[in-house]
C-alpha cells in the first residue's frame, strides 16, 4: 500500500488508501500493546500535513494563481536569493502542499498499520537462519522506540517528584540525559540476558569452510555491484552486466548458506504459511500492480495537477486496485497471540474457534479450572487445568531429552473430557 | 557442581577488589543461599558463576570458576546457557521477546532443540510455575510476580543443572514468594538441581536452605557452612533466629514449624504479659482520598477508595502484586489525576501543584529508587537537591549521613548497590521535610542493618509529625514500625485497622514471631525481649 501511495498525488486515491488501511487494521488487530502504534503514526501524519502547509505559507513556493492573502514580504540579502519569506499566498500553492503532505502521511499510516498488525518479533520468525542475528539487532532497536516513550514518562514523573521543571526548554534539557541513560542501561541488561541465554552460540566449523563462506560472500557481493553498474550504464560491460549479477547472486547465496550452518538454532512454533497468507501477500501485490499499470497506461488523474484549479478526477483502474487491498480484512487469520490485554475471555469448554483455513485451530481452554470441574461434575477429570504444580516437568527428570524423538504434542489442543456436555 | 578456587575480582577502575580469595564449592542438588550486607558483592559472586563476570562486565578475575566441569575461562556465558540458568534482579529488563510463550522458548531456540521437544518443555514449565493462563499474554502487561515466574520459567525450559537467582522473591508478595520458593525446593529435592540464590529476606528462604554463604563485604573471607551453623553467629539474621538466640534454643530453628515445637516454655514464661495495645495517634488529617477510582484502560486499579492519613501515623499498605498499592501512592503524590473522586493533600489537590511546591508537601520514593537519581556523583546529587528545593546547602548531605552514614560523595549513583541508591533517594526526598512521605517497597534490596536504620528513621519522622504511607510486602517491616495497616485487594480496601490486629489475624501477612507465639499477639523480637527482661512494654 505504501508503494501505491508513493506513486500518486491524487487526493481521492490517497484518502481511499488511508481508509482501506484503517479498516483492515480495525478489523484485524489484536489488543496487544503494539497495536496502538497506528494511532501514533496517524498523529505523525497529521503533523506532517500541517507542517508542510505552514512551511509553504511562510517560505512560499510562489506559484502564480488565485491569491488568497498576502503576507508582509521580508527582504533577504542577495546571497539568499532562492529563499523568500512572506509574499502572496495562492490557493494552488496551499493545495499542492496539502496533497504532498497527504502523500507522506498516507505512507506513514501504512507503516503504522504494518506495525499494528504484526509485532516485529513475529516478522523475525520468517527470516532465514543466517540473517537471524542481524534481524534480532533490528528488532531490538525497533523495540527501543516504545521503551524510550515509556522511559520519558518515568523521567517526567521522577522530575516532578524531585521538584524540577517538567515543561519548557529547561525541562527538556534536564530530561535528555536520564532518558538516554536509562535506555542505554536497559540495552546493557538486555544484552547480558541474551548472552546468558545462549544467543550467538556457534557450532564448531572447519577453518576452510569458514573461509569459503566469507570469501564467496565477498566475491559475490562485488560481482553483484559490478553487474548492477553494467545494467545501469549500458555498454560498459559485455552482456549488459546481467550475467555478473546472476553469478554474484549465486555466490552470495552459497556463502550465506554455508555461514548459516554455523548457527545451530531452531524455531519454536513457526507461523504457518498457508492460503490466507498467500492471499494477503497477493492482495498487496495487486494494489501496487494496478497502480503501476495505470501509470504506464498514462491513465489521467493519477498525478494531481493544480492547474486548472478544480476537483480531481478518479482513475478507475487505480481505485479498483486499492479496493483489492480490503481483502486482508476478512481473509487474514485472526491473531490470537497477544490476546486480550488481561485475562483471556473465558470461552465455553469444547468450543472450537475457527481461525481461518490453513492456520492453527485450537480448542480454547476454559478460563478457570473450577469452572471446568463444575461442568464435569467430578474433580480429577481435567489433566491440564487443575494446578499441576505438584508434578515435575518430565524433561527435567530425564537429563538429555533432546536426542529422544518426541512422542506427541502435549494436550493443549485436544477436546477436553466432558467439555461437550454443555 | 559449582567450584570457585581462589577467585579474586576487581572491576575496572575500582580501587579495591569486590571478591577476595573466594574458595567455594556447592555440591550437586544443594540449595545454597548467599547472604551479606548491601553492596558486599553478592551479585558479582552470582554473575561469576556463568561467566557474565568478567566476560560481559570487564574487570580482572584471577583464580578459576568451574561449573559442571566447564571453566568460565574457556566457555563464555552463551556456551554455558545449557548448564546455568541465570535470573537477574530485574526480570522485566531481561525479556527478549514479547509474549510469555515465546519468552519461554527463547533459550531453547538458541540451543537448537527440536521443535517438538521445545513444545513439550514449554507446556511442562507452564504447568510447573502455574503460568498456563498467561501463555499468550504480552510480557508488558504482567504483574511483578508473574514476570518473576516467567523469568524463572524461561531459564528452566533449557533444563539447566544449575539455577542462579538474584533476589528472586524481593519483588513478590508473601504468597507468591512462597510459591516460587516451593517450586525451587521441589526442583532441588526431586531433580538434584543445584540452586544458588542471593536474598535479603532471609525469613523467606532460610527454611529451604541447605547451606549458607555469608559474604561479609569487608574483605574478610567467606563463611560457608550448613545453614544452622552459619546463622548461629551471623550479623544478618531473620527475626526467627533472633528469637531463638534470645530464648537460647539449640539447635537454632530455621522454620516456624521447628520454632513452635520449642516455643512451649517461652510461651509459658510470657503468659500474662501482653504487648500493650498501641494508642492510635490522633494527629491532624494530612491527606485523604474520597471515593477515588483509577482505571488503566479496561483495568480498574483503584475502586472507590476512601482513606484518610493522619500526621504521626505510619501506615502500611499491603496486598498482593497488582492490587493497586503503587497506584494509591501515585495518586497521593499527584503523579496523575484520578478517573473519579477527590485527592486532597495538605488542603489542596496535588495534581495542580507546581513541582517545586509539590516536593515541600509530599515526597514519594518509587519502587525503583534509581529513577529519582541522575546526578554524576552522590555529592552532586545532594547539592542539586538542595538547589532544586531552595534549601540550605548541605541539608541533603546531612540527611544522607543520617540515613546511611559513610557513603563516599564522589561515587556515581549507577555504581551504588540497590540499598545505597535507596538511601540516597530517601535522603533527597526527605531533605525538604515533606509532611507526607510515601514509600513504595522501601526494603527491596535492603539488608537487616539497613532495615533497622530505616525503621529508626521512620519512627523518628512519625514522632516529628510526619505522616508516612508505605506500600510493602515486607511483613517484618510492618511488624516493626507500622501503626496501622491497610490491605488492598483488586483495588478495594478489604482491611483497615491497627497494624497488630490486621497483621496477626492474617495467615499470609503474619510475621514470624507472631506465628511462633500465636495466639498471643506478639509482633517483634524486641517486644518479647522487653517483656522477658521485666521492663515496661513499650506501646
Amino acid at each position: 500500500m505504501a508503494g501505491a501511495a508513493s506513486r500518486t498525488t491524487n487526493p481521492i486515491l490517497l484518502l481511499l488508501i488511508g481508509v482501506v488501511v484503517a479498516y483492515v487494521v480495525a478489523a484485524r488487530r489484536s489488543s496487544a500493546p503494539w497495536s496502538r502504534s497506528i494511532v501514533v503514526f496517524l498523529r505523525l501524519g497529521l503533523i506532517v500535513v500541517v507542517f508542510r502547509v505552514v512551511l509553504v505559507i511562510i517560505f512560499g513556493n510562489r506559484l502564480p494563481g488565485h491569491v488568497l492573502f498576502t503576507l508582509p514580504h521580508v527582504p533577504l540579502p542577495s546571497w539568499a536569493k532562492g529563499v523568500s519569506i512572506g509574499g502572496p499566498v495562492t490557493a494552488e500553492a496551499i493545495l499542492q502542499a496539502v496533497v504532498q503532505g497527504l502523500r507522506l502521511a498516507v505512507v506513514l499510516l501504512c507503516f503504522g498499520a504494518a506495525n499494528s498488525l504484526a509485532s516485529p518479533y513475529r516478522l523475525l520468525r520468517c527470516l532465514p537462519a543466517v540473517l537471524y542475528e542481524a534481524g534480532v539487532a533490528i528488532t531490538v532497536s525497533l523495540a527501543f522506540a516504545p521503551e524510550l516513550v515509556v522511559s520519558i514518562g518515568d523521567v517526567r514523573d521522577a522530575r516532578r517528584l524531585r521538584g524540577r521543571p517538567v515543561r519548557g526548554f529547561a525541562g527538556l534539557r534536564g530530561m535528555a540525559v536520564p532518558v538516554l541513560e536509562s535506555a542505554f542501561d536497559r540495552s546493557l541488561q538486555l544484552a547480558s540476558s541474551m548472552d546468558a541465554r545462549g544467543y550467538g552460540r556457534r557450532v564448531p566449523m572447519s577453518r576452510g569452510a569458514r573461509r569459503w563462506a566469507s570469501g564467496s560472500t565477498a566475491i559475490g557481493l562485488l560481482l553483484v555491484v559490478g553487474g548492477v553498474y553494467g545494467v545501469l550504464v549500458a555498454g560498459s560491460l559485455p552482456g549488459g552486466g546481467v550475467p555478473f549479477v546472476a553469478v554474484g547472486a549465486v555466490l552470495v547465496g552459497v556463502g550465506l548458506g554455508t555461514g548459516g550452518r554455523r548457527t545451530n538454532r531452531t524455531r519454536y512454533r513457526p507461523d504457518p504459511w498457508g492460503m490466507p497468507e498467500w492471499l494477503v501477500a497477493a492482495s498487496g501485490l495487486v494494489v501496487v500492480a494496478c497502480m503501476v499499470t495505470a501509470g504506464l497506461l498514462g491513465a489521467p488523474g493519477l498525478q494531481f495537477v493544480v492547474y486548472p484549479l478544480g476537483p480531481p478526477t478518479l482513475p478507475i483502474l487505480a481505485a479498483v486496485g486499492i479496493l483489492v487491498g480490503l481483502a486482508p480484512s476478512w481473509v487474514a487469520p485472526i491473531d490470537r497471540r497477544g490476546g486480550a490485554p488481561f485475562d483471556r475471555v473465558p470461552v465455553r469448554t469444547g468450543r472450537v474457534v475457527p481461525a481461518g483455513p490453513g492456520s492453527r485451530v485450537d480448542v480454547v481452554a476454559p478460563g478457570s479450572p473450577t469452572a471446568d470441574e463444575g461442568s464435569t461434575g467430578s474433580g480429577p477429570a481435567d489433566p491440564a487445568g487443575v494446578v499441576v504444580s505438584t508434578s515435575v516437568p518430565s524433561h527435567l527428570l530425564r537429563p538429555s531429552p533432546a536426542s529422544r524423538p518426541a512422542t506427541s504434542r502435549p494436550a493443549t489442543s485436544g477436546v477436553r473430557p466432558g467439555g461437550t456436555a454443555r | 557442581m559449582i567450584r570457585f578456587s581462589d577467585v579474586s575480582f576487581t572491576y575496572d577502575g575500582a580501587e579495591r577488589p569486590t571478591l577476595v580469595h573466594v574458595d567455594l564449592t556447592v555440591g550437586e542438588g544443594e540449595l545454597c543461599v548467599v547472604v551479606g550486607p548491601t553492596g558486599s558483592g553478592k551479585t558479582t559472586l552470582l554473575r561469576a558463576v556463568n561467566g557474565l563476570v568478567p566476560h560481559f562486565t570487564g574487570g580482572r578475575l584471577s583464580g578459576g570458576v568451574t561449573v559442571d566441569g566447564r571453566s568460565t575461562r574457556e566457555f563464555p556465558p552463551r556456551e554455558l546457557a545449557d548448564v546455568v540458568g541465570m535470573v537477574g534482579q530485574n526480570p522485566a529488563a531481561s525479556f527478549v521477546t514479547d509474549t510469555v510463550e515465546d519468552e519461554l522458548a527463547y533459550t531453547m531456540e538458541n540451543l537448537g532443540l527440536a521443535p517438538d521437544v521445545m513444545r513439550r518443555r514449554v507446556e511442562d514449565v507452564l504447568d510447573l510455575l502455574g503460568l498456563h493462563e498467561l501463555r499468550d499474554r504480552p510480557l508488558a502487561t504482567l504483574s511483578g510476580g508473574q514476570q518473576q515466574r516467567v523469568a524463572i520459567g524461561a531459564v528452566l525450559t533449557a533444563s539447566p543443572r544449575v539455577l542462579v537467582l538474584d533476589e528472586p522473591t524481593s519483588a513478590l508478595d508473601p504468597a507468591a514468594a512462597e510459591e516460587v520458593l516451593a517450586s525451587l525446593t521441589r526442583l532441588v529435592h526431586d531433580l538434584g538441581l543445584t540452586v544458588l540464590l542471593a536474598e535479603h529476606r532471609l525469613e523467606r528462604v532460610l527454611p529451604f536452605a541447605d547451606s549458607v554463604v555469608l559474604v561479609p563485604g569487608d574483605g574478610s573471607p567467606l563463611v560457608v557452612g550448613p545453614a544452622v551453623e552459619v546463622m548461629a553467629d551471623s550479623p544478618v539474621a531473620p527475626p526467627l533466629v533472633d528469637l531463638g538466640r534470645l530464648a537460647g534454643w539449640d539447635p537454632l530453628p530455621l522454620s516456624v514449624r521447628d520454632a513452635r515445637r520449642m516455643a512451649g516454655p517461652l510461651r509459658a514464661r510470657l503468659d500474662g504479659d501482653r504487648p500493650a495495645a498501641a494508642v492510635p495517634p490522633r494527629g491532624d488529617l494530612a491527606a485523604s482520598l474520597t471515593s477515588v477510582s483509577v482505571a488503566y484502560g479496561e483495568v480498574t486499579a483503584l475502586d472507590a477508595v476512601d482513606l484518610g492519613f493522619r500526621t504521626g501515623e505510619i501506615v502500611a499498605v499491603m496486598g498482593r502484586n497488582g492490587s493497586g498499592k503503587s497506584t494509591l501512592l501515585s495518586q497521593l503524590a499527584g503523579v496523575r489525576p484520578p478517573s473519579s473522586g477527590r485527592v486532597v493533600v495538605g488542603g489542596t489537590d496535588p495534581v495542580t501543584l507546581a513541582p517545586r511546591e509539590l516536593v515541600s508537601r509530599v515526597g514519594l520514593v518509587p519502587q525503583d529508587a534509581g529513577v529519582l537519581l541522575y546526578g554524576e556523583s552522590v555529592g552532586e546529587e545532594c547539592a542539586s537537591a538542595d538547589h532544586d528545593t531552595g534549601l540550605e546547602p548541605g541539608t541533603t548531605a546531612a540527611m544522607l549521613e543520617r540515613v546511611l552514614p559513610g557513603l563516599p560523595s564522589d561515587r556515581h549513583p549507577r555504581d551504588l548497590s540497590e540499598g545505597q541508591r535507596l538511601a540516597l533517594a530517601l535522603a533527597v526526598v526527605l531533605a525538604p521535610a515533606p509532611p507526607l512521605l510515601l514509600l513504595d517497597e522501601p526494603t527491596r534490596g535492603l539488608d537487616y542493618p539497613g532495615k533497622a536504620r530505616l525503621v529508626r528513621l521512620l519512627a523518628e519522622l512519625a514522632g516529628a509529625g510526619h505522616a508516612v504511607v508505605m506500600a510493602t510486602h515486607d511483613v517484618e517491616l510492618v511488624a516493626q514500625v507500622a501503626t496501622r495497616a491497610v490491605v488492598l485487594a483488586d483495588g478495594e480496601v478489604v482491611a483497615d485497622g491497627p497494624a497488630r490486629d490486621v497483621v496477626c489475624h492474617s495467615p499470609v501477612f503474619a510475621p514470624q514471631v507472631a506465628k511462633v507465639l500465636a495466639p498471643d499477639l506478639w509482633l517483634t523480637v524486641d517486644e518479647v525481649r522487653t517483656a522477658l527482661l521485666g521492663e515496661p512494654v513499650r506501646g
